[in-house]
């Protein structure tokens, strides 16, 4: 079947090292005007009553980092179920390649909320539902790395850290929930709404940009990450071998 | 099929009997982590009546996950394991069986015991049975979820403190649930139904979902 040629390492492998340096430029040329449009076109205090100066910018890297977190934990959980259903070694590998930029991103998201929430909040940390629920996330990413790293047997490995992944996705709306709304009684009083309707555009647009850098950005990074599990993996075919011995 | 649940369940625990001391270290375990915490906060009623739910709640968690660890580890040793395995009965029954022994021997002591630890942090008497009810809701959901990771983690060098990085982010909703039904029954008793309705929604998913994945990660980890 066609739709399954480049799900082998070796038709994957030249394919990624062609599409890799576009996803770079694309990274590069969004996230250049995504800071400048937060930075110079963008209003300089947020809110009404209560507004948010200077610094407020920061959601401009806050934003669009657990935004995609989020996104890559849920391209992490797809890809396991994918390689456990198919049984397809490059499925695995491109979920083990994407779990240290979505870990990064959840540490990233992390580190700006902290930083902005001590001028907002007069603190480093407080117990938001938001930055708590990424804390949670941030610690699910460490478990399935360590779960990954922890196996000598690869196929082991893979299949295991899949299935904790997919445990996780099934886990994580629970999680999500039982931080956002501790108190059932007062559920629908806690529940927060959306605020993407209401902002202003050049907001809006720059944190869209953002987000479409650092996506392009995990794109970039995960793929070459995968080039080399590849090679790392594949070492004893004759292919791989040719590959080494050509860029040596 | 039940005949292999029952089958299952009565071997685990009659060999749990012939070596009590296993059971036992839990216990006393989830007793000492609770003793210690007045010793490290101080022993204001005050302070202790606010900790106590949460303490209890995880100092259940940890002695849950600690004993978790020899979920599989004996049968997996003297290839038991690899005998279940090939029997004709779902695997998911097998795991059942033994996650309600392992309940059986580690959960339900430390329901019995919380009463009297709840007494340690001054709780009033309608919390105790507010906590009572609260860990025999939860504790199978502890033991069900952790059986997954205690699957995954089967074998490995490191066991036990993998397996905690990787099941104590899943109890956080019991955790949250269990130990404010508890707070909240200081209070008002009638307000504590609906976390025992979440609790309970927690124990039948757990019952049907994780004796699956449980399965599966057993065939991934002897394959």
């Amino acid at each position: 079947m066609k739709l399954f040629r480049f799900s082998s390492p070796a038709t994957f492998y030249p394919l990624a090292g062609k599409i890799t340096p576009y996803f770079w430029v694309l990274a590069a040329l969004a996230l250049a005007v995504g800071l400048y449009w937060g930075f110079f076109e963008t209003p300089d205090r947020l809110g009404g009553t209560n507004p948010q100066k200077e610094y407020y910018r920061i959601i401009f890297i806050h934003v669009p980092a657990a935004w995609m977190s989020m996104w890559l934990y849920l391209m992490l959980a797809v890809w396991s179920a994918i390689g456990l259903v198919f049984n397809t070694r490059l499925s695995f590998m491109m979920a083990q390649a994407t779990a240290p930029t979505g870990a990064l991103f959840t540490f990233v998201a992390l580190y700006s909320g902290s930083i902005w929430g001590h001028p907002s909040w007069g603190t480093w940390w407080d117990w938001d539902p938001r930055l708590t629920s990424e804390l949670i996330l941030f610690f699910l990413y460490v478990g399935y790395i360590a779960l990954h790293s922890a196996i000598d047997d690869p196929r082991r490995g893979d299949k295991a850290s899949a299935l904790l992944a997919i445990v996780g996705l099934v886990m994580l709306p629970l999680i999500f929930w039982s931080i956002n709304c501790p108190d059932p009684n007062q559920c629908a009083a806690l529940h927060q709404r959306s605020g993407l309707s209401q902002m202003e555009a050049n907001i809006l647009f720059a944190m869209l940009t953002m987000t479409f850098g650092l996506w392009m950005y995990s794109f970039a990074v995960t793929l070459t990450r995968l080039r080399s599990l590849i090679l790392e993996r594949e070492g004893d075919t004759a292919w791989a071998r040719a590959i080494l011995e050509r860029e040596r | 099929m039940w005949r292999v649940f029952l089958c299952i369940l009565g071997r685990d625990l009659r060999l749990a009997m012939r070596r009590r001391t296993e059971v036992l270290t839990t216990l006393f375990f989830f007793i000492i982590v609770i003793s210690l915490f007045p010793l490290g906060v101080g022993t204001e009623k005050q302070i202790l009546r606010i900790l106590g739910p949460g303490v209890v709640w995880v100092a259940a968690l940890l002695a849950s996950m600690l004993a978790l660890e020899r979920l599989f580890a004996a049968d997996h040793e003297d290839g038991t394991l690899e005998q279940m395995l090939m029997t004709p009965q779902p695997l998911s029954l097998v795991v059942l069986a033994k996650v309600s022994a392992h309940w059986l021997l580690t959960g339900l002591p430390l329901v019995a015991m919380a009463p009297v630890m709840g007494m340690q942090y001054h709780l009033p008497e309608g919390a105790l049975v507010a906590m009572v009810l609260a860990l025999l809701l939860g504790t199978p959901v502890l033991s069900l979820i952790g059986a997954i990771g205690a699957a995954l983690t089967l074998g490995l060098r490191g066991g036990g403190i993998l397996l905690s990085l990787l099941i104590l982010p899943l109890y956080i909703p019991v955790l949250v649930y269990g130990s404010r039904a508890v707070t909240v029954s200081a209070i008002d008793f009638a307000e504590t139904l609906p976390y025992f309705s979440l609790l309970g929604a927690f124990l039948l998913l757990a019952l049907v979902l994780s004796p699956l994945a449980a399965a599966a990660a057993l065939r991934i980890a002897t394959e």
